[in-house]
């Protein structure tokens, strides 16, 4: 693990004990690395742990058990905390508690502005934020006559605006309709083909983990299973199992195959899905 | 008779400034009772204001609303029994949750309807039941709830006043897919069960496809498709061409339709299975394993 940007050590983590209840343990001894610039997606239960696993990432949970190292830096080192910030960004589920100013752009300009960024740098950090994120046109509007879809991408601009390494994602679309859903992933992705930004999303949307590099599923504190989309997704007996989805597509070609028709282990898409089925089916009457 | 109709129903944000906007341009439609109708459309395609006017919180610019046949505007004053019959769970409605004890929370409605305490009590533990909520949790404070849980709660508490007509926006928005499928199996058997009209507004077209029998779709303030389903669904690039999409497993059947395989369309894996198993075994492609 010693080339990973993002690494947690066998981390456990307990949320603390309320007046009449135990503390509760949410993470069990997880180990994961994560490289620069890969796009790993987290997916599991509410309750799984994927969030507070995520949140020990930019320093906003430590742990009480294992490391966790940002770009080598400790999280428990009190004084790198600002450092660690500066490096990993993170966006929530809802815009509408992220968003503080009245004009796009001094929104994404807070950010900037607390890390003590010169004026004129923050004019064209906040520039190219919005541009990296398909808002600049929107700049002098105001947050709330914005869709969802544009209000997210405005939350994750102010986040560019700090030139982090790394963006953790926390369920960003789960508040968003179909347009804005597409928005925002396409969003993420070009930022981190474009830019190398390091992502990590955290989804309840097979469609949008099978675009990562690499799946983690995380189940009941622990990682259940991980690799490439591919190589995750084919586990359909163990994903059910734990009462995980698995993309549609998946499951058809899965559930035909285990009927005894010669398919691939594994389609991901309607695309690949087509192409598998085509290979078998009676060539359609031409009309 | 229809247990909710629109005739030419408009609704105009604004009316009379430069910022006017209408979010509902003249629709007529009709929701058949004992229906459980799906309406779909993308932010802005005036689906939310719609409904609003359903149970009078919004009130018309031009045209009506008719509540088993009556305008529910003839008498102004009368509105506020509407809102009793037509019951509306709004978006992250555990933000609504105020009182002491849950049932307290839950009896809140049926208890503003003017019935008596025992009668209030009754329909809200009845109402817990259907969304399956533990009668232990209903003595406890509603902030003690998990997120699910406290969700359940709410829509108990419009489920309590017993409505003829239930929307709900958004109902399943923040849950996991677990939390979804099981609040959605319950509000279909509330739906079974006591034959009341549900409306369910959703982006999810995974969920408006397993439950919904019709599906109104809405794309900018204009009712453009009202019809079963899996007609609906069959013509999914109309759809994407609104913002939206089907589901993966209807897309994936449209494909091979369009590339001329003798397929209908569906709307779960299930359906799928049925329909390309003997069309594989046509190709002779099955084999031995």
């Amino acid at each position: 693990m010693d080339k990973s940007y993002l690494s947690a050590e066998n981390v456990s983590y307990a949320y603390p004990a309320r007046e009449d209840e135990e503390s509760f343990e949410v993470l069990h001894g997880v180990d994961l690395g994560i490289k620069k610039g890969e796009f790993v997606a987290l997916l599991g239960h509410n309750g799984s742990g994927k969030s507070t696993l995520a949140k020990h990432f930019n320093a906003l949970l430590l742990p009480a058990g294992g490391k966790v190292y940002v770009d080598g830096l400790d999280t428990m080192d009190e004084s790198l905390k600002l450092e660690i910030r500066r490096r990993v960004g993170l966006v929530l589920q809802n815009p509408d508690n992220q968003l503080v100013a009245s004009v796009v752009e001094e929104d994404v300009a807070f950010g900037p502005e607390n890390l003590g960024v010169p004026p004129p740098e923050i004019r064209r950090r906040v520039d190219d934020a919005l541009r990296a994120v398909g808002m600049y046109d929107y700049r002098l509007n105001a947050p709330y006559k914005l869709s969802g879809g544009q209000k997210q991408r405005v939350a994750i601009a102010g986040i560019i605006a700090m030139q982090p390494d790394c963006i953790v994602l926390d369920e960003p679309t789960a508040m968003l309709d179909p347009r804005g859903r597409t928005e925002v992933l396409d969003t993420i992705h070009s930022l981190n083909r474009g830019k190398g930004i390091t992502i990590v999303l955290i989804t309840h949307y097979m469609d949008e983990a099978v675009g990562a590099d690499r799946v983690v599923v995380m189940d009941d504190g622990r990682i259940l299973t991980q690799g490439t989309p591919r190589e995750v997704f084919s586990q359909v007996r163990l994903l059910k199992a734990h009462q995980l989805d698995v993309p549609q597509a998946t499951e058809l070609v899965w559930r035909l195959r285990r009927e005894g028709f010669d398919l691939p282990e594994c389609a991901l898409d309607t695309a690949e899905c087509v192409a598998a089925l085509e290979k078998l089916l009676p060539r359609p009457q031409k009309i | 008779m229809f247990v909710l109709e629109t005739k030419d129903l408009t609704y105009v944000y604004g009316a009379g400034t430069p910022f006017h906007k209408t979010a509902v341009n003249r629709v007529s439609v009709g929701i058949e009772r004992g229906e459980f109708l799906g309406i779909i459309g993308h932010t802005g395609s005036g689906k939310s204001t719609f409904i609003q006017t359903l149970n009078g919180l919004l009130r018309p610019t031009s045209g009506t609303v008719l509540l088993n046949g009556k305008d529910i505007w003839a008498e102004p004053k009368k509105i506020r029994s509407v809102r009793f019959r037509v019951g509306m769970v709004f978006q992250y409605p555990e933000h609504q949750l105020f009182e002491e004890t849950v049932l307290k929370d839950i009896c809140f409605g049926p208890g503003n309807m003017g019935l008596s305490a025992a009668q209030a009590e009754e329909r809200a533990r009845r109402a817990a039941k259907f969304v399956g909520l533990d009668n232990e949790l209903l003595g406890k404070s509603p902030f003690e709830l998990s997120g699910g849980q406290k969700r359940r709660a709410a829509i108990a508490g419009v489920i309590a006043m017993d409505p003829d007509v239930l929307v709900l926006d958004e109902p399943t928005a923040g849950l996991d897919p677990q939390g979804r499928d099981m609040l959605l199996e319950q509000i279909s058997a509330y739906h079974r069960a006591r034959g009341s009209t549900v409306i369910l507004v959703s982006h999810s077209m995974e969920d408006i496809a397993r439950f919904a029998d019709r599906v109104l779709v809405m794309n900018e303030g204009r009712a453009v498709m009202l019809d079963k389903t899996k007609n609906v669904f069959a013509r999914g690039r109309e759809l994407e061409a609104m913002g939206l999409r089907v589901p993966q497993i209807t897309s994936i059947l449209l494909t091979l339709r369009e590339k001329g395989y003798p397929v209908r369309p569906v709307l779960t894996v299930d359906e799928a299975v049925e329909e390309l198993r003997p069309l594989l075994r046509k190709g002779g492609a099955h084999h031995a394993q």
